[in-house]
């Protein structure tokens, strides 16, 4: 009789036996999966390199603008150029010898208009892509590429108006918020106009 | 101008030294082939900033004290 019930006891254990172990296995598995330690292979990848680099960038275009512009860049967020071309920036435009500008916002089209009546002209689409993509990125800094885009308009803007893709306004960038910019433009410079006839007037004090 | 880098000073040398004169033209050559775009930053009479676009060693203005290479730009999105 305890013969008997040993052995199937023998038995009954062996089969909880196979039937538990793949689960207890499983679960070991996937609590050690858990806890381990995940080691993501990042390529020397260091967190800080996007924020050192646009700090250079942003002391490179402070060294090639001017004090109004860098001022404008680094309280507005963008950078005004005014256009050169004698018939505008698109042969259609019909400016009647009115001069235009451009917004120039990092990594974002560059926006034409009239300044006298704000009027938009037209998006440009331009990017300056490193396809050697030293770091994994073709993507420039902020403070890179607007300096890439005011060089080449200043220095060649026809060049760079015809590279371009040129868009009717509001493509990318809402138009409200274009205007909103150039009411704040307006805004600062009559602020620093103000500031310097008062820095004009003012007397030093013996 | 490098993507994840910012400014890399690429080469730099007095061009009135004939060996630095060289390895400035080489530079400038082998930046323009690998695509980039030159410019120089400059001041005009009127007190105005600009640059001036540069395709060969020659263009650069003297006295100037660096060119920029950038990537050549291409229709965006």
């Amino acid at each position: 009789m305890l013969l008997a019930l040993s052995a199937s006891a023998i038995v009954i254990l062996v089969l909880l036996w196979e039937v538990a172990w793949p689960v207890a296995a499983e679960r070991f598995e996937r609590w050690r999966a858990r806890r381990a330690l995940v080691e993501v292979e990042v390529d020397g990848y260091d967190p800080g390199r996007e924020r050192r680099a646009e700090q250079k960038a942003r002391a490179l275009l402070r060294s090639c603008v001017n004090e109004e512009e860098w001022a404008m860049y680094r309280e507005l967020g963008f950078i005004r150029v005014w256009g050169g071309l004698a018939d505008g920036p698109e042969r259609d435009d019909d400016l009647g010898g009115a001069p235009y500008a451009y917004l120039i916002y990092p990594h974002k089209p560059v926006i034409a208009y009239l300044p006298q009546t704000r009027r938009l002209l037209n998006e440009y689409c331009v990017a300056f892509p490193d396809e050697t993509r030293p770091y994994g990125s073709a993507r420039l800094p902020d403070s890179d590429d607007v300096l890439a885009k005011w060089m080449a308009l200043t220095g060649d803007e026809r060049r760079l108006v015809a590279t371009a893709n040129m868009h009717l306004p509001g493509r990318q960038i809402d138009p409200k918020q274009v205007r909103r910019d150039l009411w704040r433009l307006t805004q600062w410079e009559q602020s620093r106009m103000r500031e310097r006839h008062r820095g004009a007037g003012s007397v030093s004090a013996p | 101008m490098k993507p994840g880098h910012g400014e890399v000073l690429i080469a730099e040398g007095d061009v009135d030294v004939p060996e630095d004169h060289e390895a400035l033209i080489d530079t400038f050559r082998a930046q323009l082939d690998a695509g980039m775009w030159a410019a120089v930053p400059r001041a005009t009479p009127g007190g105005r900033r600009e640059a001036q676009m540069v395709t060969s060693f020659d263009d650069v203005p003297p006295g100037a004290d660096r060119v920029i290479f950038f990537p050549r730009a291409a229709g965006g999105r």
